[in-house]
Parts: C-alpha cells; structure tokens; sequence
C-alpha cells in the first residue's frame, strides 16, 4: 500500500493540549475561540431537547429496575452531551457502533425504547432492526465492536459509499486489544470511522489512573496513524464541533479519528454496582457542576436560542415519554420458547430440528397440566 | 481442469472461481496477497484480481475475524486467513461472541456469510504452535459451521459451498494433505455440507474420520481386510452440520465402531460422536464403540509427534478390542484382570 496516511508529522495527529470547550461550567461562551466550527443553533437546539428527553428516559430506565421490569441498566446520566453528540453528528446512513451503555443515544438515534430496552430486560439480545437503523447490537464484549465498525468502514468506502462509521467505547476499553487492531486496521486501510471514547473516569470501580499511564486516551491514537482530539464531553457544543469535524474527515477520505470525550458517570456502573465503594461524593459533586444540559440551556439562553416555553416543552414531552415506556414496559414481553432454534443457522440443522421437538413436547405437557 | 492436483491447487482453484464469480468476495490475512500465503494456498490471486480483492493486513488475529465482521455486515463475502491453527486463538472471542452468535442476536436481520480458513492439524513436523487440532473450539460453539474436507476434489466443493453458505464457516486445512494429489476435473461438486461420505463400503466395522485422519483409516481398512476384517470407512466432510444419519446407518450396520481423530480425545469431538453413536445405535452395538485419538497433552515436539498421532497399528489394535470373539476389553476390567 503506497498511500501516504496523513500530512505533515506526527504532532498534526495529536490531540489539543487542552480539551476542547466552547463553553464554561457554567455555560458562558469561553474567551479563546476553538479552531472547529460553532455548530448551528437549530442543531443545539435539538441536542437540548434529546438531552433532556435522553436524562428522562434514562431515570425511567433505572427506575423500571427497581420495579424488577428490567433486568440491569447501566446509565449513562452525566454522559448526555457525548451520547446525543454522537447521534447528531452523524447522517442517516451512517452506522453506530454502541455498547451497553448507549441506551440514551438508541432512543435519540428514533429506535423505539422498548426494542432499546429488550437487551436488558432480558427477552431479546437486540430488540432493534440493526440494518433499518444502521445501528449494530448493543454490545457488551469491551472494544470488539471497534473492529467490526473498522470493517464496515471500509466497506462503505470501497463501495463508495460516502457512509462512515461511529464506535463507542469506555475509558477501560482503550485497555483492550481490540481497541487498538481497531485503530491499526482503520489507519492502514483508510477506514471513515470515528471512535469515540467516553472518558467516563471509571471502569466500574477501576480509576483511569489504573487503566493508563499515557498522557491522555486520544494520544492512543497518534502510534497508529489516527488524528486524535480530546474534549469536554460535558460541553455540548464542544462535542457536536468536535464530533462533526470528525465526520467530516473521515467522510472526505482522510481516514479514522479518534476522540477522547471528558465525562463522568454520576451514578454507579449499573443499579447492581455501589459507587460508592470506590469513589467520594465530593468527587461527584464537581462533575454535577458542569451538567452538560444545565450548561447548554444557559448558553442558549443567553444567544436567545431558548426560551421558557421551549424548556417546558422539552420537559413535557420528556415526561410524556417516560409515561409512554412505563406503560409499555408494565406489560411482560411475549416470549417464543421454541424461537430459541431460530436463527442459529440459516436453515436449522437436523439436530436443533430435534431439540425443537423436544422442548415443544416439554411445553405441551406443562400446558396440559394448567 | 482436469488431472492430477494436489489439495493446495484445488483451494487455490476454490478461491479463484469464487474471486471470478462474486465481486462480493475478498481474500484477506497475512502474507496472503504477493507471497500467496505462507502455504501457497492464495498464490497468484493478489496478481490476478487485484490487491482490492485479495490483500495482507496487519498481523493480528482478532483483527483480521473482527474487520471480516464489518465488511460482512457492508455486503461483502470476507474469506480470511488465520496462518496457523495456534496462531487463530487471538481471534476466539471475535468468533465465539460474534461470528457465532451475530445471526441469532439479531433475530436473523444480520447474517455474517465468511468463511475463516485455518490451516489446520499435524503430520508436517511443524514446530511448536503450528500444529493444534483444534476443531473441538469451534465444533462447540453454536453458530458456526465447522468443515474439514479430506479429498481433493471434496477441498474444492467444499471451500466453494462455504464462501457461498450464508452462514459462517470455519474451514479446517489440513496440512499434511495440502500436497496429497489426485486425478480430478475442477470445478468438482460434491455432496453437500452435512452428508458424511462412505469412502469405502464394508460389514464389519465403522471407522469414522474426518479431514487428516481420513486417509489414515483408508490405509488402515486395507491392512484389516488383510486380517479378514471388512472395514467401511466414513469420511464427515462436516462437524457441523453433523450427519447422523449416515452414520447411525453404518453402525447399526457393522454393529462396530471405532472414530479416529487426531486432536486430545478428551472432552473431543471423538466423544461426541461416540455418545451420539452410542445413542441412536446401542441395540445394534456389539462391542464398545472406540476411540484412536491424540493423547491429552499439548502437541508434542516435530520429532515425537508419530508417537502422538492416530497410526495404522493403533487403528488395528482398536479393532482387536471390538471383540469380535465375545471377549471383553481387558483394558477396562477391575485389577485390570483378564475375564
């Protein structure tokens, strides 16, 4: 392969010395000017509205474990701006790479929350279509899917498509072996990916300083080739700029990018974790002062992008959403017992056609009995 | 093209008219493209359709399977290179948690047809991690396909039938046959994935091989016929899909059987089949079904390996046990005492 994989030395791959914000902890527009387009206010406005309806269904979703509806949820509460960003900046054709914790981006992405949901509920693997949404599986193997969003990359470009791709990974992932064939094959073979890493500060209990010694998670990217930059995840704006820019890149040919978004998990790995084992309040509470929607609302208040009947139609419609998946998640889902020798292969073979047979044989007799 | 060919060839033909036939197909893995693989199995396919089809990579493992994945799911039909069976364990979680399971997680909307090509098994004096029958790991992982052609002209069907099967496909080399020749017109058809093959028709007792351990039971039912035994030989072709039926057939014929297979012979596919004939065929059994496998160590040094692997005399020996004369295995008695 003869094809130079970037321009000028390494340092044009490195990420800013500083993560890039736009905006203050407080949502005051900051005073050097970042060197990514301001995206446009009709976009802010709509990641606003899908941040607070993404937190209400998020709270719904830890809310429904409780009641036993589901069986796990991991939230992604704090993590909004990095979980609409990554929808937003991408188009309909492009494909999302997501894991576990991508609930609030699904739902943003218009999959409907109870297929969202199914994963952890417990009925389904995937509750969603994967090819009508471009969205693959949740997935729950660390940093596998990085490797399969780099395959179908390129893809997409030998197609010519103009479709690119967008992998979320975690803080721990980085760690993992596949994170980086992911970055290798996406570098050599000049796959349009974006990976996105939500530096969420945790591995369940495993601080980053135990993940790492590198100088930050988007310097991984500079061994392979990859251009690499770090963000405030919790500022909007920084991340659709941020994000946007990538796509861009990887779009026009230019190859994979690497973005380490800077977030925190405010409640704990899932509902079966207790955070409060491994880290402090007071650390939580820093965090909490740059909440993500807080910090936009402000911001487009202040440009007079945002208005009262605006926030109040967010939460309404927030709340109408939440009402709608309690609803719907209080009825139990309807199971298949003999669905589970569908789709193991194209035609089932002999012997699931055997066991097939068996369990439906268990079935009758169980029915027979009530 | 017909004549004499070796397996290596006919995989090569394999790749080729696949390459022709479907823009959809590309070869990939390491030093697959210029070189033509480190077996020569993709020689001449970089040359001839272009480094777009048939291409090297980085050398990792997880990586190759995992990227095959993506281009899977963008429409196209991957046929990936592991270089050596030790070599593809990098790569067992991409296949056990993905390749495997891709169809079924999505319900059947995401189907992954690729097929990952493992040169495969002993009999090369290949030095350490080169020589692993490690068909067990993926035979147990539902999901996959698992094939091991043991002829030449079946090398040619059978790698074709799995580029084109919408399922995954792990395809199992053997390495010691890649130079085994025979007379054959290419493109060859043969039986279909799932049906075992009887490669010799006999009453007395099965042998059941599958890929290196074929020819092996060949020569072994020669030198039983010697000994008055009329052997049948059946050939898998495929672990899975298994074909239970021409087995169970065979064995409620002979009433006899014995598998051979290189690989440990614990917790192995050589289990499976014995629980399986024991099963479906126990009223027709004479004997203890038997197995000639591997010992339960890591693959032995290139120069202890004979010591190691399933040989005529062992085969022989199992049949002296088959108690055609109504005396039990002594092997198995308390004290080890004879009856």
């Amino acid at each position: 392969m003869t094809e130079r994989h970037h321009d000028g030395g390494p340092e044009a791959l490195l990420p800013s010395a500083q993560p890039v914000r736009f905006l203050t902890d407080t949502g005051a527009a900051v005073r050097s000017r970042p060197r990514y387009p301001l995206p446009d206010s009709e976009t802010l406005r709509q990641a606003y509205r899908a941040m607070v309806v993404g937190r209400r269904f998020d709270a719904q979703a830890t809310a429904l474990t409780k009641q036993g509806r589901l069986a796990v949820y991991p939230s992604s509460h704090g993590q909004e701006a990095c979980q609409v960003g990554a929808v937003l900046a991408l188009e309909d054709g492009d494909w999302l790479f997501p894991t576990y914790r991508e609930s609030v981006a699904l739902v943003t992405r218009g999959i409907e929350p109870t297929e969202v949901l199914a994963l952890l509920r417990g009925d389904a693997h995937c509750g969603y279509d994967p090819n009508r949404h471009h969205v693959a599986p949740q997935c729950t193997p660390l940093a596998t899917q990085t490797v399969h969003a780099a395959g179908l990359a390129y893809a997409e470009r030998r197609k010519g498509s103009g479709r690119i791709t967008l992998a979320c990974v975690g803080d721990g992932a980085t760690s993992e072996g596949d994170f980086h064939e992911a970055l290798n094959f996406a570098a050599v073979f000049k796959a349009p990916v974006i990976f996105l890493v939500q530096n969420n500060q945790y591995a369940i209990s495993v601080p980053l300083d135990r993940q790492t010694a590198a100088p930050s998670l988007a310097h991984k990217g500079v061994g392979y080739g990859v251009r690499s930059e770090r963000v405030d995840g919790n500022d909007p704006v920084a991340v659709l700029a941020v994000l946007s820019a990538a796509a861009e890149h990887a779009r026009s040919g230019q190859g994979p990018f690497l973005v380490e978004a800077l977030t925190y998990r405010l409640e704990s790995h899932t509902n079966a974790d207790d955070a409060t084992r491994y880290r402090t309040d007071a650390e939580a509470e820093e965090w909490r002062r740059r909440d993500p929607i807080a910090r936009l609302e402000a911001y487009l208040r202040r440009r007079g992008h945002l208005g009262d009947d605006d926030v109040t139609e967010a939460a309404a419609a927030a709340e109408e959403y939440a009402a709608r998946l309690r609803t719907r998640m209080n009825a139990d889902p309807e199971l298949d017992p003999l669905g589970l020798f569908d789709h193991v292969y194209d035609v089932p073979t002999p012997q699931l056609g055997e066991q097939r047979e068996s369990l439906r044989s268990e079935l009758e007799a169980e029915e027979a009995l009530t | 093209m017909t004549g004499t060919t070796t397996m290596a060839q006919a995989l090569n033909a394999a790749l080729r008219d696949a390459l022709a036939g479907d823009e959809r197909v590309v070869v990939f893995g390491e030093d697959v493209g210029p070189l033509g693989g480190v077996f020569r199995i993709t020689d001449g396919l970089t040359a001839e359709f272009g480094d777009d089809r048939c291409f090297d990579t980085p050398l990792a493992e997880a990586g190759i399977v995992g990227f095959a994945v993506g281009m899977a799911m963008g429409g196209f039909r991957p046929v990936v290179e592991l270089q050596f069976d030790a070599f593809a364990y990098p790569a067992f979680e991409q296949i056990a948690s993905h390749v495997a399971k891709m169809r079924n997680r999505t319900r059947g909307r995401v189907e992954l047809p690729m097929v990952i090509r493992i040169p495969y098994a002993g009999g090369i004096g290949g030095v350490e991690h080169h020589c692993d029958s490690s068909e067990a790991y993926y035979a147990h992982t539902p999901g996959l396909k698992v094939v091991t052609p043991a002829t030449v002209d079946d090398a040619y069907s059978l790698l074709r039938e799995a580029i084109d099967d919408p399922d995954p496909v792990v395809f199992l080399e053997p390495k010691k046959l890649y130079w085994a020749k025979a007379q054959v017109t290419l493109p060859a058809r043969t039986e279909p994935f799932g049906r075992a093959a009887v490669r010799r028709p006999g009453g007395d007792a099965t042998l059941v091989a599958y890929g290196p351990t074929v020819p092996v039971a060949m020569e072994a039912a020669e030198a039983a016929a010697e000994e008055g035994w009329d052997l049948e030989v059946v050939d898998l072709r495929t672990i899975v899909p298994f074909d239970d039926e021409t087995v169970t057939a065979s064995v409620r014929k002979t009433g006899r059987c014995v598998i051979v297979g290189e690989a440990a012979g614990f917790a192995g596919v050589g289990a499976e089949i014995a629980a399986r004939v024991q099963e479906r065929c126990f009223h027709s059994l004479h004997a203890p079904v038997l197995r000639v496998t591997g010992f339960d160590i890591p693959y032995p040094p290139p120069m202890l390996e004979h010591h190691h692997l399933p040989n005529v005399d062992r085969i022989l020996d199992a049949l002296d046990r088959l108690q055609r004369d109504d005396r039990p295995d002594t092997r198995f008695l308390p004290l080890g005492g004879a009856a």
